[in-house]
């Protein structure tokens, strides 16, 4: 069975009934993402400890913000939890289940149906136009095929980019290829989004704006992770966790 | 909508105000984005999950996605192309064109192989090398016909010999006309009376002589048609008689058209019985004899022995070449090279495609990497290279069998033959382009499924 048959059919007596926060009217839920113990080491001289020894748990609908210096760990952190790198040692439980077992196959369907992920560099195509970068997540998460381009003209909508549908991403100010990297991350509806600095490159104005669209969509229910440096982005999430030489803190408010 | 664009325009930057937010949500629909809200978390999530379980199953990057992905992918870099499908169109192209060329020569060759070449035989006695020159040292029997119509495949056959009038003058009045300017006297010919078949000649008027004239040596003749317009023959229906030396034969029939031996066109023609009464014919020099296609072979073994069973050497038969013989030796030749030539340029051909297919997965290793982020598995990346180097080796096939085409039609056009070319061979040559691609993007396609999510994210940066 795959993880994500587990994730579909909710099992009578599974793990929902025994761990998790409890929530509302006695709903039972484990937490999105657990950690336990994990540590991530890249092999060198000396080996780098980008993350170490980890226990982590982020409930569905919370909204957590990480800070720390330059070269801390964050996006090693961020890049695991999104399903993109695997961890040296320890576990990493998504929806309460074990990922560490986990096939490509489904680390990768749920990397397209769970998560969206916000990367520090962008990565978009340079050479297929914004609505094109947008459409592209949605090839891979089973959006059925006449609501792609609804959903794809909603988004670029929402972050404010309707005038800027066919131009390249070269010719898009850095501010703007944020947003299209954000389009582009929630059009698949994920449950999960994580954003590695995603204000970065803006002004105080469209950072704004997009913290405005994360609140939003956490008032809706979805899971935050968002990595920042800035103080005032931090200060808009539920939880802050500092993390410092891959040593993760909560930050007490 | 359109009562939101001024506010819009006048502050570009502020785009994602609560409010306007808030406004816009109900007129945009999207149900997928909106999460289900805190209180009843669990159900609506495992609602959702059903969905998306579903729509994976149904819509996730099907063969539509599949080829258009690739398609951008092909037509990103022209140039590249260009210079990619090169070796395929060579080598496509040029077994195209071996193939093409060769049945176009083995038509030419069938062509060239008419009807009366491939199916006339000559029987003549051989000749052996003297002081004087040469002489004959066979004969050729006086039932040559009888002989050689009984050998299967022979279809009709008659002898042939020149007779010597002994100066006679051959004339259409028996009175000496001085003032008449002398012409050439008309040769005169002695054959068995199936020779008129054995070289496909025709009656233009009267009738050929028939064996009962040849036993009774009638003194009947038979005019070539040159020779009857110089001797003012014309019709036969009265009777008409012509005169050698002193004595008159009748005309029974004027012949043209024959396909061998058109000296027949010039002569005066007798049965072979009148010419041994009357002028002492020795021997018969020859025969001719029209065959199945493809009996040459048997006739020539044959017809030796049906002649002279004590000394079939003496007897040289002239047969047809066996026809398809010449064709394969040709086609051997032809096919030789150029299939070798065509084996090279596909290998090269494919050895490009691999190497661009592969130079081109180390470009984009971020992009597989934002792919594999977004949810691709490794298979879809697979999928897309190795989808991507067949559409670009079909793409080859199709230009190199096209080319190929053109190349046998200028070629036939510049040597005057009618091109031949199996529509098999045409697109079958189009699809060994596709089937070149799927081979060499095999191990590019493997590379690019192998790439980590993670790498290709960093290197990609
Ligand atoms: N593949 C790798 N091999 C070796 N070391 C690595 C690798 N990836 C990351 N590191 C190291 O791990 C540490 C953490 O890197 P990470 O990218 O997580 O930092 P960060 O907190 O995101 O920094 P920044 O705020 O500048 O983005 C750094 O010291 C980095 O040099
Ligand atoms: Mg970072």
């Amino acid at each position: 069975m795959s993880v994500v048959d587990l994730l579909g059919d909710p099992v009578p007596g599974d793990h929902t009934e025994e761990a998790g926060d409890i929530r509302v009217g006695g709903t039972v839920a484990p937490p999105v993402i657990e950690l336990r113990a994990l540590t991530r080491t890249f092999a060198g001289t000396p080996p780098v400890l980008a993350v170490r020894g980890a226990d982590l748990r982020i409930a569905a609908g919370e909204y957590v913000s990480v800070i720390g210096p330059s070269g801390s760990g964050k996006s090693t952190l961020l890049h695991i939890l999104g399903l993109l790198d695997r961890p040296t040692s320890g576990d990493y439980l998504f929806d309460g289940v074990p990922t560490g077992a986990a096939s490509d196959a489904d680390r990768a369907a749920l990397r397209g149906g769970r998560i969206g992920f916000v990367f520090q560099a962008f990565h978009l195509l340079p050479h297929r136009t914004v609505l094109d970068n947008v459409l592209l997540a949605t090839l891979y998460s089973g959006v059925p095929r006449p609501e792609r381009r609804p959903r794809a003209l909603a988004a670029l909508d929402r972050v404010g980019l309707s005038h800027r549908l066919d131009f390249l991403p070269i010719v898009l100010s850095g501010g703007e290829r944020q947003r299209v990297a954000i389009a582009r991350a929630v059009i698949s509806s994920p449950h999960v989004l994580l954003a590695d600095e995603p204000t970065g490159n803006l002004d105080a104005a469209t950072s704004g704006g997009v913290l405005d669209l994360f609140d939003e969509l956490h008032r809706d229910g979805l899971t935050l992770v968002v990595i920042t440096h800035d103080a005032g982005v931090s200060a808009r999430a539920q939880r802050r966790i500092r993390i410092d030489d891959g040593t993760l803190t909560e930050v007490t408010r | 909508m359109s009562r939101l664009e001024p506010a819009r325009v006048r502050r570009p930057r502020l785009r994602l105000p609560h409010l306007r937010l808030r406004l816009r949500l109900p007129s945009v629909r999207l149900p997928r984005l909106r999460l289900p809200h805190l209180p009843r978390p669990g159900r609506l999530r495992r609602r959702g999950s059903d969905a998306a379980a579903l729509g994976s199953a149904r819509d996730r990057f099907g063969l539509r996605d599949l080829i258009a992905e690739a398609a951008y992918g092909v037509g990103a870099r022209p140039g590249r192309l260009v210079l990619t499908i090169i070796g395929t169109v060579l080598g496509v192209g040029s077994l195209v064109v071996t193939v093409g060329l060769a049945q176009t020569a083995a038509g030419q060759i069938a062509h060239q192989f008419d009807a009366v070449a491939a199916t006339q035989v000559v029987v003549e006695p051989a000749t052996a090398r003297t002081q004087g020159g040469s002489r004959a040292i066979g004969s050729i029997p006086w039932d040559v016909a009888d002989r050689l119509e009984r050998i299967a495949g022979v279809e009709a056959a008659g002898g042939i010999a020149a007779v010597d009038v002994a100066g006679a003058e051959i004339t259409a009045v028996p009175v000496n006309d001085p003032s008449a300017a002398p012409l050439a006297a008309p040769k005169v010919l002695a054959t068995t009376p199936g020779l008129l078949d054995a070289v496909r000649g025709t009656i233009v008027t009267g009738r050929y002589f028939d064996s009962g004239h040849d036993e009774r040596a009638d003194r009947v003749v038979v005019l070539g048609a040159r020779a009857a317009t110089r001797l003012g023959v014309n019709r036969v229906d009265r009777q008409p008689s012509i005169f050698i030396g002193e004595r008159p034969y009748t005309v029974i029939g004027i012949i043209d058209g024959v396909a061998r031996r058109t000296d027949l066109l010039d002569a005066v023609i007798l049965p072979v019985g009148t010419a041994r009464v009357d002028f002492a014919l020795a021997g018969l020099d020859q025969a001719q004899a029209t065959i199945a296609v493809g009996a040459g072979p048997v006739v020539a073994d044959q017809a030796p022995l049906a002649l002279d069973p004590n000394s079939p050497e003496n007897i040289e038969v002239q047969v047809p070449p066996d026809a398809s013989a010449v064709r394969t030796s040709v086609q051997a030749d032809i096919n030789a090279i150029f299939l070798a030539l065509g084996a090279v340029a596909l290998l090269v051909g494919g050895l490009g495609i691999a190497n661009v297919t592969l130079l081109s997965v180390r470009e984009r290793t971020g992009e597989i990497g934002l792919r594999r982020a977004l949810g691709a598995s490794k298979a879809d990346i697979g999928r897309q290279f190795l989808v991507e180097s067949v559409v670009i080796g079909l793409l080859g096939g199709l230009i190199g069998s096209a080319t190929g085409v053109a190349a046998v039609i200028l070629v036939s056009l510049a040597q005057g033959w009618t091109p031949i070319l199996d529509t098999v061979v045409v697109l079958g040559a189009a699809l060994l382009g596709g089937v070149i691609g799927l081979g060499a993007g095999t191990y590019p396609a493997l590379k690019a499924a192998g790439v980590e999510p993670i790498t290709a994210l960093r290197g990609g940066a």
